[in-house]
């Protein structure tokens, strides 16, 4: 037991005590949020090369049309990376037959047929790089807002009434276990909290796993194994090395706890972040289109202020006990059960690009795991999220995405914590029989079939 | 018997799968002793000095330890250098030979107080705080050494100790293994090379394809294996020699130096060395008679070749 002991010290002190380690601790956090926020910002980032667009109008008959009798002349209003060039009296035929002449980067043809289109219709866009998302919706917006307003005149009717008529109904979650308090929701913020838990779970598994793999395999080619156990039993090694590195794990998941709420702390106090709301919104992923908007809005609109009151105030009806407490179980669950594999993959191979062909099969139950998380936090109650939160190669990540939202059925979790255990104390037991025999073979490829052979042999 | 051998294996077997590598092995290495190993490639040395280690377990067979059953309580008192050695190349020397020590059981300040004592004595006190991937390759040998018998281990095992040492650092190798019989370890290694065998060992176990082959005290050895050799310098004509001796004794060897003649003869078991002197006296002048007794060398070819017909 007590040479355990030193094996764990020696394991969490030589990386804990590494540049990179203690440069991740506090840039981690600050990676973290980057991570979470460029995906919506790279979507409201159109590409910097400026296109421009000939628009080409014709009467219903197929006839040009000089400047004076277009109808969406200017209508289309330039931006910083589109510009439109409206023709003056051109018959597309002719205008497309200058392609060889570079002259534009596409043509927008419109038939004067679309101003009293019914419900829907559509125009040509010729291009030879096709069009971006953002310039796509900027034309047909254009278009539509153009042809609505003519018919509202043709009909009659004052623009300014029509706005009156619009009404735009928003759901109001209220938490009916809240209610008698107002029913204050926090879906918002439990959603994000969920996705968070869950990304960093998977994070973890992968990140300290691959770390026991490549200590295994850095004792292996270094030679030292054989040395040290004649002094301990491969198994003792092995479970040393697994928590050593764990505990390193949960160092770094606590620092950035701790600085999270520090830095959330001051933010609070001092800074306008409009962001963790944008950012929640941002997260979801079918919301990626309207992000850029909303993170445009949100700041320094009148309203960020009560909006990040109401981020904290959601905040705190978050469980924070049981969430850390769920993470740090499920963390050390799901990490015990990928890093017995990693261990013996590390014992099993010779140098890092034969771990590639072991390392396939155990990513794809963590990259399963991922994708499963992500449909999750948008229905956290759903049959996919309630399966994978009990198959124990899954959980620790699914789990960790529900938790958030409030208490899974007891049932539910009593289930997929058990499996985790047994799972892992399974895979433990496996590993240590591949990692007793992989260390001392040397120069050898592994195969699955020789694993096999290992797992088999008595001692 | 175990009850007085330091070290005792008896009827070892260990199975992989297919093949056997060790088939009912028995040793017993008496204390105070150097105790060679040998063996070609493969035999399965390695493998029953990792049975003693217990890195593995034996299928079958049992290990004595001073006369009683061989426990993991036992490991501390072993030393063991394997043939595949190494250190942590990120840590530091004084840190890692300290861990090293530590997982032998020693307490921190036993193994510093050690360490002080056999760094200077090594003269490496400024290595101390260097990374081990600084060190070259002999300077990393010593700390292996180091650390094998830092703990002053009952019973010390080296699997081939000299290999990819340069003379310089065998011979110092050597010298210590010397010192630490004399000071009443009891050593155990495996090594390829016959000639530290002849130099070192008292008694070696010869294994050769999982089974042991020959066993014991290695002058015994030797004698065991003389082939009735003789080796006779003689002055005078060598065409006289040979004619006396045709017919009854093979000659192996002829060479002239400076005037003088050697001659090397084997006789069959009708004759001894008197009856070439005999032979040879009437015509030539004999300056040198001995009995050629075979290198471990010799012994090791001739009985592993004999095997394999």
């Amino acid at each position: 037991m007590n040479k355990i002991g030193l094996i764990i010290a020696r394991e969490y002190i030589t990386r804990v005590r590494k540049k990179s380690f203690i440069l991740m601790t506090f840039l981690g956090p600050v990676l973290f949020a980057a991570l979470m926020i460029l995906p919506g910002m790279l979507t409201t980032m159109e590409d910097t090369d400026k296109s421009t667009i000939a628009v080409v109008e014709q009467d219903s008959y197929g006839r040009p049309l000089p400047d004076s009798l277009q109808f969406f002349r200017d209508v289309i209003p330039d931006k910083e990376n589109m510009k439109f060039v409206y023709l003056n009296n051109m018959r597309l035929q002719d205008v497309l037959k200058t392609y060889d002449a570079d002259a534009y980067d596409g043509i927008l043809f419109l038939s004067q047929d679309i101003i009293s289109a019914g419900r829907e219709t559509s125009v040509d866009f010729y291009y030879r790089k096709p069009p971006s998302l953002g310039m796509e919706l900027h034309i047909s917006k254009s278009l539509e807002k153009h042809i609505f307003d003519n018919k509202l005149i043709v009909n009659k009717i004052p623009v300014n009434a029509i706005q009156s008529f619009e009404t735009k109904v928003n759901l109001k979650r209220i938490d009916w276990k809240n209610w008698q308090k107002g029913g204050e929701d926090a879906t918002d913020i439990k959603r994000f909290l969920g996705y968070i838990c869950g990304f960093l779970i998977y994070l973890f598994i992968f990140m300290f796993g691959a770390q026991v793999m490549r200590g295994v395999l850095e004792e292996k080619t270094s030679r030292i194994i054989e040395v040290i156990i004649s002094s301990v039993k491969p198994f003792q090694l092995m479970l040393g090395k697994i928590i050593g590195i764990g505990l390193t794990g949960l160092t770094q998941f606590l620092a950035w706890i701790i600085l999270t709420f520090a830095i959330a702390g001051i933010t609070q106090q001092v800074f306008m972040p409009g962001s963790i709301k944008a950012v929640t919104e941002q997260a979801a992923p079918g919301n990626v289109m309207d992000a850029g908007t909303h993170t445009v809005q949100s700041f320094d609109s009148p309203q960020t202020e009560s909006a990040i009151r109401d981020v904290f105030r959601q905040l705190r009806q978050v469980n924070f006990a049981l969430v850390i407490g769920a993470f740090i179980f499920f963390f050390i669950g799901g990490y015990i059960l990928y890093g017995s594999l990693f261990a013996a993959i590390g014992a099993a191979s010779d140098n890092e690009t034969d771990t590639q062909q072991f390392m396939f099969p155990i990513s794809i139950p963590l990259i399963v795991g991922l994708l499963v998380m992500i449909n999750t936090f948008l229905n956290p109650s759903g049959k996919l999220a309630v399966w994978f939160s009990i198959i124990p190669f899954t959980s620790p990540i699914v789990m960790m995405a529900r938790i958030p939202f409030g208490v899974p059925p007891v049932g539910q979790i009593l289930a997929s914590v058990l499996l985790l255990i047994l799972t892992f104390l399974f895979t433990t037991w496996l590993a240590a029989k591949i990692y007793r025999t992989g260390i001392l073979m040397y120069g050898k490829k592994t195969s699955y079939r020789e694993m096999w052979k290992w797992i088999r042999y008595k001692n | 018997m175990p009850e007085t051998e330091f070290f005792s294996v008896r009827n070892v077997v260990k199975r992989y799968s297919s093949n056997i590598a060790l088939d009912h092995v028995t040793m017993g290495i008496p204390e105070g002793s150097i105790y060679g190993l040998l063996g070609p490639n493969g035999a399965g040395k390695t493998t029953l000095l990792r049975i003693i280690n217990q890195i593995t377990a034996p299928d079958e067979g049992e290990l004595f330890f001073k006369g009683k059953k061989f426990t993991s309580a036992d490991i501390s008192r072993i030393g063991y250098l394997p043939e595949e050695r190494g250190l942590y190349r990120k840590m530091k020397v004084g840190e890692q030979t300290v861990y090293l020590a530590r997982l032998k059981g020693m307490s921190r300040n036993e193994a510093l107080t050690k360490l002080k004592y056999w760094f200077e004595k090594f003269e490496m006190q400024a290595w101390w705080n260097k990374k081990v991937e600084e060190l070259s390759k002999g300077m990393q040998q010593k700390v292996q050494f180091i650390v094998t018998i830092l703990h002053q281990p009952e019973l010390l095992i080296f699997d081939e100790p000299f290999s990819g040492f340069d003379p310089i650092n065998t011979n110092l190798l050597k010298n210590e293994i010397l010192n630490l019989k004399r000071q009443g370890s009891t050593i155990l290694f495996s090594t390829h090379d016959m000639g530290s065998v002849e130099e070192l060992c008292d008694h070696i176990t010869l294994i050769n394809k999982s089974k042991t082959i020959l066993e014991g005290n290695v002058q015994e050895i030797r004698m065991r294996h003389k082939s009735n050799l003789f080796e006779i310098g003689f002055t005078g004509d060598p065409a006289a020699v040979l004619q006396t001796l045709n017919g009854d004794f093979e000659q192996v060897d002829l060479v002239a130096e400076q005037g003088m003649h050697v001659i090397k003869v084997r006789a069959d078991h009708r004759f001894s060395g008197n009856d070439i002197l005999k032979r040879i006296l009437p015509v030539a002048g004999i300056t040198s008679f001995n009995e050629v007794i075979p290198s471990m060398n010799e012994v090791f070819i001739r009985v592993v070749e004999s095997q394999h017909n």
